[in-house]
């Protein structure tokens, strides 16, 4: 039988009776309120048990009713672990039970408390340790009782996003405190961001008396006018080096979840107090509730939690709980007083409910609401990511920060007791003073600046805290009863479970925190903590300040992986020439942050053009440095391993670049286009490390070196013009430069106008193997180059290649490409290019590393392959062996079919004693299968002699 | 996240930085050991307390600068200078 266990409308109650919502409940059609939490909804149509307890499966039901509550968590459509006395219902929302089989009412995973005493503190490290052949199977079994709900891999992407930001003051916390401070700090000209929790703001005025929800929409006001930004239903879930914060923000008007990077000036944690559960028999059953969940369902919410009540109370808020159940009419049977001295020993009940109480004075009393008050948790969470270890003081039975840190304030409940009034004096106090030491601060950064302008006025004295501090109201010590109960919910860990772990020897609290997961789950011991350390005390028979407590690490609240990850900012970089790619069917491929073509159908085809007519490829990636002054020779002698100070003005040359280690870092060609002019190009993954490697070599080493080095790699479209017949198809284009062999040869630069475009320059050469021509005309310009390219060659036969194509053709010539030929453990000599490490010269990067390289005959030999089969393409990173083993000799580093010589080729890097032409290699296959590949005598596999391209 | 002081752009993003690493003198590549060589390359001294150390304003003026850092609190104690001779380890 279903009551309707909604109250007759009250004043301050935030449901709109008005504005009905349908929803369900494990397939069951249910009505709630705008403005109801789906928890609120749930009760009110009298749904007691809401969910099953994470090992014993024991029936739940609201305990906090709020965000931490550890029996809410529950699947709402394909959104699973929604906190459900957090969440507002919407209309049409599916709500299901998680953690239950086969339903919540019987649940067969119940019988695990038959067996609890397999399931004690530590059983995964004990039951599951052995034999360790039967993990697979035990995981099995144990992956059906993880909690948690079910995860909809369907479900589509969300936008989710970041922000960045600069406020002079943050406050964490909009109670009565945090919004008196946001105020008075805003009064005092600091740019200021509040950070509330909840969905509104208020704090714990928003349960309170009527005067008190007053109070709260008179400060709620203020804020709004003082100009402070207001964040709800968001939380500081971190404080890092130097204030910065991280502020998760759950409702946005487009995001599903923003996550806000503050960096605040100063930190204002007014965070306030959580409610502890008492420990004791039977604490978990559904009815047993903290006075501030009963308040938030009768107050708020207008929803009758019980209709009996008993309220074991140690302080005022427990009184005025007392005091709400007794107006709404729930009947309060018995006030049981811990300032007398009273205590409740354990609740007896049936599945659904607690039906009965059993006090110390030995009397039963009958109830379907225990309501306690024993006391608070300070969530010190922001102090202690600030470096604060917070002390117990056992007059008021809770922990307080300990340490004075410049930047970080702390106002409200967490700093201290007071009345309403004097929390919010503190809280202004608290405010104006973050104000004055965010200007302090902010005056610094700005003196900190070389180029800002000098600030006008002197920096302002720090200012010193003269706050009167709030006042510590004696509260009574109250952990656990006589009894043994849960002390963390979401774990199902009792004080029982604690005990016997300490009794173990797991009797320092960080370590019984991880034997027993206590503290470890969703609720993150706001909850359980100081019960957890105060059970950890008794049984060591030490006091509470002898134990200390566990160090509190963000995340404060939970933050989805989509917020983490946020909006994706990574550029992708494209070139002037890529809209005509897309028209003509190119197959794009990301290669670093480029989207470049791959082919544009048939990449066979292209490198058979390229060899026979002529072929164009956008190579406008390629990484490119201007270099000027008189000094750019040492730089490239420092930079490079080979020599650069005889290079003339018209040449260009190769070289090769390594690290300190001696390992490939880079190549390509730098060309002398003047006396104090070079062009570098790098290769196109290169373009922005060298550029830092050339900076680090000039600034550190060297600054006395007059080089200026400028990146204009997106400052040029670069195109390469390959084939027998390019030099047929640049003399179309060019009219300035002279273009015979004679005049212009293999491995020169000439500047010039080409298609009408002034202020570009080309060199001859090539990695396709081809007479070649690689173009850079000014960037604004190279469409149209490449478009007459193609216009003035049709005779010709002139046809765009893509990546793959140069790939191919790169490979039939044997270069190595740096990062995939080469790794991070490939020294210069392994490439085979030994000739170009020029030991004479005084210094070169790698040079120390390269001089015992080159002495060493065991290092891999880079050489090229040919599998007897000349169908088969190993898989690049296929493995060498010596035949009938599995000795590693060496891999394949790059493998493809070749069009040209109609057979596969291979690069690979083997050991030295396999390296000699001729030599039979075996090598393994993806499949495990092993084929033959035989060592060849050149690294190019076409034309190795190379007179293709100095014609 | 640390705020590191670029000389040039004032107290920025650690993230904006690249970090080079410890400072210290580059041997001369024809008269060391490997040894000595592979300590320069290697080895971080990697104190609790001062520790001088270059970072790269990457995202920022692309200067190399110097700082002290106190690594037992993330204070930044001397610094930042332009200083030279750091050892090209990038």
């Amino acid at each position: 039988m279903t009551r309707n266990r909604r109250l007759a409308p009250q004043i301050g109650e935030v449901i709109n009776r008005s504005a009905p919502l349908g929803f369900t409940w494990n397939g069951k059609p249910l009505t709630g309120f705008v403005g109801d939490t789906i928890a609120s909804a749930l009760v009110a149509n009298d749904v007691r048990v809401v969910s099953r307890s994470m090992k014993y499966h024991r029936p739940r039901g609201y305990m906090t009713n709020d965000f931490w509550d550890p029996n809410a968590f529950m699947q709402v459509g394909d959104d699973p672990n929604v906190r459900s006395a957090h969440r507002l219902l919407e209309g049409g929302m599916a709500i299901e039970a998680q953690n239950v089989w086969p339903s919540l009412d019987r649940d067969i995973k119940a019988a695990n408390g038959l067996v609890k005493r397999f399931l004690s503190a530590g059983f995964y490290y004990k039951t599951f340790i052995r034999p360790q052949t039967l993990w697979p199977a035990y995981e099995k079994v144990l992956a059906t009782f993880a909690p948690g709900g079910t995860v909809d891999l369907d479900t589509p992407h969300g936008y989710y996003d970041k922000r960045y930001a600069h406020p002079d003051v943050v406050v964490a916390g909009g109670g009565p405190a945090g919004m008196a401070a946001a105020i008075a700090a805003a009064q005092s000209g600091a740019q200021v961001m509040l950070v509330e929790h909840a969905h509104v703001l208020g704090g714990h005025l928003r349960w309170g008396s009527i005067a008190d929800r007053a109070l709260a929409d008179e400060l709620a006001a203020e804020v709004h006018g003082a100009g402070v930004e207001v964040l709800t239903d968001s939380t500081v879930t971190g404080r890092y080096d130097d204030n910065w914060t991280a502020i998760v923000q759950r409702s946005h008007p487009i995001a599903i979840e923003r996550l806000i990077k503050a960096r605040a000036k100063t930190l204002v944690v007014a965070a306030g107090l959580i409610e502890r559960p008492y420990v004791f028999a039977g604490n978990d059953k559904p009815g047993v509730m903290t006075s501030g969940a009963v308040r938030r369902f009768v107050n708020v919410h207008s929803v009758r939690p019980g209709e009996r009540a008993v309220v074991f109370s140690a302080n005022a808020d427990g009184d005025a709980a007392a005091a709400d159940l007794e107006r709404v009419g729930i009947r309060v049977a018995r006030v049981v007083d811990a300032r007398a001295g009273e205590n409740v020993i354990e609740a007896h009940g049936n599945s659904r409910s607690v039906e009965s109480v059993e006090l110390a004075d030995g009397s039963t009393v009958d109830c379907d609401l225990l309501v306690t008050a024993v006391g608070w948790t300070a969530p010190t969470s922001l102090l202690n990511m600030a470096g604060d270890r917070p002390s117990y003081h056992e007059q008021s039975a809770r922990f307080f920060g300990s340490a004075s840190i410049d930047d970080v304030l702390t106002t409200g409940g967490i700093a201290g007791d007071g009345s309403i009034d004097q929390l919010v004096e503190h809280g202004r106090l608290t405010g104006r003073l973050a104000a004055a030491r965010a200007a302090v601060i902010g005056h610094q950064l700005q003196a900190a600046t070389a180029r800002a302008v000098e600030p006008a006025n002197a920096e302002p004295a720090w200012p010193t805290d003269d706050r009167a501090p709030l006042d510590r109201h004696a509260h009574p010590e109250l952990f656990r009863s006589s009894t043994h109960g849960i002390v963390d919910f979401s774990e199902d860990v009792s004080s029982k479970d604690l005990v016997s772990a300490a009794n173990e020897g797991y009797d320092s609290v960080e370590l019984l925190k991880r034997f027993t997961t206590a503290t470890m789950g969703p609720a993150q011991g706001k909850l359980e903590t100081v019960n957890t350390v105060a059970v950890l005390a008794e049984a060591r028979g030490e006091t509470i300040e002898q134990v200390g407590t566990t160090v509190w690490r963000p995340p404060y609240a939970p933050i989805t992986l989509g917020a983490l990850g946020g909006r994706v900012f990574e550029p992708v970089r494209v070139s002037s020439i890529q809209p005509w790619h897309e028209a003509h069917g190119a197959t794009p491929i990301l290669a670093g942050q480029w989207v470049r073509p791959e082919h544009y159908g048939d990449p066979m085809a292209e490198v058979r053009n390229t060899r026979t007519n002529v072929g164009v490829i956008d190579v406008t990636p390629l990484g490119k440095l201007d270099l000027r002054g008189p000094d750019v020779p040492k730089l490239l002698n420092q930079l490079y391993t080979n020599k650069w100070s005889k290079l003339a003005v018209g040449a260009v040359r190769y070289g090769l670049m390594c690290a300190e280690d001696g390992v490939v870092l880079d190549d390509g060609v730098t060309a002398r286009l003047s006396d104090d002019h070079y062009m570098m190009t790098t290769t196109s993954s290169g373009a922005g490390s060298i550029w830092e490697w050339a900076e680090s070599w000039l600034q550190t080493e060297h600054p006395d070196w007059r080089v200026h080095v400028t990146p204009v790699t997106t400052g040029f479209t670069s195109i390469n013009v390959a084939g027998p017949k390019s030099r047929d198809l640049m003399q179309r284009l060019v009219t300035d430069i002279d273009l015979s062999p004679d005049s212009f040869s293999y491995m020169q630069v000439r500047s010039g106008t080409i298609a009408d475009v002034a202020g570009c320059f080309m060199w001859r050469i090539g990695f396709t193997g081809e007479l070649s021509y690689e173009l850079h005309v000014p960037a604004g310009y190279g469409l149209h180059v490449w478009k007459r390219l193609l216009a003035e060659g049709v005779d010709l036969g002139v046809q765009p290649f893509g990546l793959e194509a140069q790939r191919i053709m790169r490979l039939e010539k044997g270069h190595f490409i740096v990062g995939q030929d080469t790794d991070g453990l490939t020294k210069a000599p392994t490439t085979g290019l030994a000739n170009l490490i020029k030991l004479d010269k005084v210094d070169f990067a790698g040079k120390a590393e390269l001089a015992w390289a080159l002495d060493d005959d065991t290092a891999p030999v880079l050489v090229s392959l040919q599998p007897t089969d000349p169908r088969l393409v190993p898989d690049e990173a296929c493995q060498i062996v010596r035949a009938g083993t599995n000795e590693i000799l060496g891999r394949i580093t790059s493998s493809l079919m070749s069009p040209t010589l109609n057979r596969s080729i291979c690069l690979g890097q083997v050991l030295p004693h396999v390296a000699a032409a001729g030599t039979e290699l075996t090598v393994v296959l993806v499949d495990g299968r092993r084929a033959t590949a035989r060592v060849m005598e050149h690294h190019a596999h076409y034309d190795p002699e190379g007179e293709r391209l100095r014609v | 996240m640390l705020l590191v002081p670029c000389p040039n752009c004032g107290p920025r993003n650690a993230a904006d930085m690249r970090y080079v690493g410890e400072s210290g003198p580059r041997p001369d590549p024809n008269t060391a050991t490997p040894a000595q060589w592979r300590d320069y390359l290697y080895t971080e001294r990697n104190p609790a307390g001062l520790l001088r150390e270059t970072w790269y304003c990457r995202s920022g003026c692309r200067t190399f600068f110097v700082v002290e850092r106190d690594t037992t609190n993330n204070q930044f104690v001397h610094g930042p200078t332009r200083v030279t001779k750091l050892g090209g380890k990038a």
